[in-house]
């Protein structure tokens, strides 16, 4: 924990943060394996003489309060509002708190959803909630009840704040610090009452992040930044083909760059070691690999799109079913389409590393990771020792949307330092972090509806991609239905008779993929919403008057929608080649109505004028993280729709860096507006809603502006120049 | 053979071949983490250091051209007028998410305030356009420019 004290000498008035973790990715749907973690009343393992009530919280005497961070920040800013959360039921003293990241366990740290260590599916915050609440609230019982005895009073004339509890009638008082040691013989209440939320001080309130002030003058430390005595430098290449094997290695050339020490040859990598990232790149660029390419090396993205469209032709396993499909299609006037989304890269701005010591008896890492207990499982099988020998440091993370979901990165850092004597950094090239991705799948979605009185009245959607969780999480797949693959198309918010989804299983050859931020509402959003536009022209609607009238059912997303429209001046005349498109979305637990205004040329480029978002998202922890997160992750999805496309030939992904694997810049970005609905309902998820509300929501804007309807992302200029009408 | 650069002010003294580009020595070879890696291709601005005052992509720049020109890194921009500016701006206005990027944010932002007291949405677009930010914080690094050089509290 030398980080931690490191910053608590140096600290501001504001509450520290202390060691390293990661977040961005939650499910909208609770999951099977869920398992009985996080009750207040379970001790952490090790309490130095501290009062350790809960495994969160750790007070010692002089009052100092450490609360352990379940979840990993990943820029999400989820380490401040689990602080607030906790610092608001124990009635903290947040000039006295120091955050740390909490080491691998499941059974202490496990998000409830998962029943695993896990930061995703924008679930932090829903699946904490209660947990978090309760620990504070358990926590402050018991110093109360250590101070009542002590004063011989009833706890329930007591009160607390700040870090001390008072008697009010005499007036005396004590420190949470000067309490610590009492408190920790008392037994740990049962049912303890939580705060009612017109109380809340903390929560509700823009309170300034904690990890922010180091990430403006350099001292911030992420899992790249690790710096050991003695530590060596790697960077690695794996077979450009997916799958394929390392054949021959000529080193002659790549040993005689300066600073390089060592190649390490693995099956299917390589990596040179250095006294520097400069040795190393310079190493591997002169080292001559053979790669023996292997069966994946005919295959393209053409192959991968035929095979998907075939595939989702066939019948897939049924997800829901309302009323009478076969009756529904049969009503009425009939639309179909099919969309399409492509395998999307992650590209987070630290590049994949992970620091490893590997020694005969144990092995040490340093990374910054959304999955600590996974990783040190896989980094112990690689290393071939006991879980209990290897141990994680955790950082804050660069970034993470689903890529550090996965643990490849450290386990290629394991295999290699089990070559290397001492500690090395491996760091992934931005073409190797690019084109060794775990992908956001391609998806294709075929819809079939029918509209009867400007209703619709029958809808048929199958969607048609990998499960990335029958992979990720075997429980969660069952009888054929990926629960995330579906999240956001089963449970889509129009009111419609006869509903009816199927899942059709289709894994891409070769290509690796896995959770993106986003995860399957990305998919679904995009599809519902963009349909609902070319069903409101069919059926000669305004787009929002359509939506309103079958959002019966979802009175937050109706409200969402009218203020969006209102806010957005919705209906208001625009100049020619200006449209405005629309997209609601439930997705985790939070009601979002977004509306996007872009200007389409004539060679179809495309220009965002204006974003408005309203979001209700229940009680807002942090209502600034709210609506950076809003901003951010409509920049995200935006980003995905104007350029996001990884494609393969030959086995292997052709894009390598930012030049052809594009990022939305600061002067493409247009105004956003957000608006934070207030709402006593409990915390919905936040970190992946706006990636779901940008695509489809341009997307339809370009329809207004255009009249094309695009069917596939990212949008074809060639399409909307050609002006070819849906 | 030994270099010695200035860098926030100090001297500096490191062996490395010329041709090693400036971010490589300061991260591997004097720790000072705080400049970034993103792209190796000056597409990012991840790595944007000062080099007499001017914003350079370090990741492409062979320390052997900085020779006796003044470095300013993310770790000493705050000595600066202009630096200590953006600075709180950035607190202030809350723009950062995971923060990867912004050490380069930062000093590009530092030098186009030094530069452009003023800027205007151009100047701004101009100085930041080279810097990408994957969490999406542009929309708060605009405003908190605008805020760096008017000189309002939040």
């Amino acid at each position: 924990m030398t980080v931690a004290e490191n910053i608590a000498d140096r600290v501001s008035r504001r509450a520290l943060l202390t060691a390293g973790l990661a977040g961005g990715f939650l499910l909208a749907f609770h999951l099977p394996v869920r398992a009985a973690v996080n009750e207040p009343v379970q001790p952490p393992d090790v309490t130095d003489g501290k009062f350790a009530p809960n495994a969160f919280i750790r007070i010692d005497v002089t009052g100092h309060t450490t609360l352990v961070m379940p979840q990993v920040e990943m820029g999400q800013g989820v380490y401040t509002s689990i602080a607030m959360i906790l610092a608001e039921e124990l009635d903290a003293d947040l000039k006295q708190v120091t955050l740390q990241h909490a080491p691998p366990n499941d059974k202490l740290y496990g998000n409830p959803t998962f029943g695993l260590q896990v930061t995703g599916n924008s679930n932090s915050i829903r699946a904490f909630w209660k947990p978090l609440r309760n620990a504070g609230a358990g926590a402050r019982a018991m110093l109360v009840q250590a101070a009542a005895q002590q004063w011989q009073v009833e706890p329930a004339s007591c009160t607390t704040a700040n870090g001390e509890v008072t008697h009010k009638e005499s007036g005396r008082k004590l420190s949470y610090g000067a309490l610590a040691a009492a408190a920790s013989g008392q037994t740990p209440p049962k049912d303890v009452p939580l705060k009612d939320p017109k109380n809340f001080t903390l929560i509700g309130t823009p309170l300034k992040r904690f990890d922010t002030p180091d990430k403006v003058n350099g001292k911030v430390v992420y899992g790249i930044d690790a710096m050991l005595p003695g530590m060596k430098f790697a960077t690695v290449a794996a077979c450009p083909v997916f799958g394929g094997k390392v054949g021959k290695v000529d080193d002659s050339a790549a040993r005689k760059i300066p600073g390089v020490q060592q190649i390490v040859v693995l099956d299917d990598m390589v990596a040179v070691v250095g006294d520097h990232m400069w040795a190393a790149k310079k190493g591997l660029d002169a080292l001559k690999v053979t790669w023996d390419e292997g069966p994946n090396a005919r295959i393209s993205s053409k192959d991968i799109w035929q095979d998907l469209r075939a595939a989702s032709e066939k019948d897939g396993a049924v997800a829901k079913s309302i009323g009478d499909i076969a009756k529904g299609l049969a009503t009425g006037e009939k639309l179909e389409a099919a969309f399409e989304l492509p395998f999307l890269a992650h590209a987070t701005m630290e590049p994949l590393n992970a620091t490893v010591h590997f020694k005969p008896d144990s092995c040490e890492i340093w990374t910054g990771t959304q999955i600590v207990s996974r990783v040190q499982a896989e980094a112990a099988k690689a290393a071939g020792l006991p879980v209990e020998k290897v141990i994680v440091n955790n950082h804050l993370l660069g970034g993470g949307f689903g890529r550090k979901l996965e643990p490849d990165m450290v386990v290629a850092a394991v295999r290699v330092a089990k070559q290397v004597d001492g500690p090395v950094k491996v760091v992934w090239t931005r073409e190797e972090d690019i084109q060794h991705d775990v992908y956001r799948p391609v998806y294709r979605d075929t819809i079939a509806a029918t509209l009867s009185d400007g209703k619709i009245v029958g809808w048929k959607y199958r969607v048609t991609g990998s499960a990335i969780l029958a992979r990720w999480l075997p429980p969660a797949f069952q009888k054929g239905i990926d629960i995330d693959a579906i999240d956001a198309g089963a449970d889509m918010p129009y009111d419609i008779p006869n509903f009816h989804v199927e899942y059709v299983r289709a894994e891409p050859p070769a290509v690796p993929t896995g959770f993106w931020r986003g995860v399957g509402p990305n998919n679904n959003v995009f599809a519902v919403e963009c349909f609902m536009d070319e069903l409101a022209r069919k059926a000669g609607k305004d787009p929002v008057e359509f939506r309103r009238s079958m959002l019966g059912k979802k009175p937050r997303l109706l409200a969402a929608l009218n203020l969006a429209a209102e806010k957005s001046n919705w209906g208001q005349p625009l100049p020619a080649r200006v449209g405005r498109g629309v997209c609601v979305q439930p997705s985790f637990e939070t009601f979002i109505a977004t509306v996007v205004e872009a200007e389409v040329d004539e060679h179809g480029e495309v220009q965002l004028r204006r974003v408005t978002s309203v979001v209700d998202t229940g009680i807002a922890v942090n209502p600034d993280t709210i609506k950076a997160q809003l901003e951010g992750g409509l920049i995200f999805g935006l980003t995905a729709a104007l350029y996001g496309e990884i494609t393969i030939d030959k086995g292997r992904v052709q894009q390598s860096n930012f030049h052809d694997y594009r990022m939305l810049r600061i002067d493409q970005t247009p105004k956003i507006e957000v608006h934070v609905v207030k709402s006593g309902e409990p915390p919905g998820g936040i970190g992946e809603t706006g990636v779901n509300a940008g695509p489809p929501a341009l997307r339809n804007a370009i329809y207004a502006a255009t009249g094309v309807a695009l069917r596939r992302l990212p949008i074809d200029r060639a399409l909307i120049s050609a002006g070819k009408k849906a | 053979m030994a270099t010695t650069l200035t860098i926030n002010g100090e001297p500096k003294s490191f062996d490395a071949p010329a041709e090693m580009p400036l971010l490589w020595v300061l991260r591997d070879v004097l720790g000072m983490t705080g400049t970034k890696f993103g792209c190796g291709i000056a597409q990012c601005g991840a790595c944007t250091v000062h080099v007499d005052g001017k914003p350079v992509r370090s990741c492409l720049l062979p320390v052997g051209a900085v020779r006796d020109r003044a470095v300013t890194t993310i770790e000493g921009i705050g000595a600066s007028t202009a630096g200590a500016k953006v600075q709180k701006a950035w607190l202030d206005l809350e723009v950062i998410q995971c923060g990867y990027c912004q050490s380069g944010q930062i000093m590009s932002a530092a030098a186009l305030l030094a530069a452009t007291p003023n800027p205007d949405d151009s100047d701004i677009d101009a100085a930041m356009a080279g810097n990408i930010c994957r969490c999406g914080t542009y929309v708060r690094i605009r405003a908190a420019i605008k805020q760096a050089a008017s000189g309002r509290q939040s």
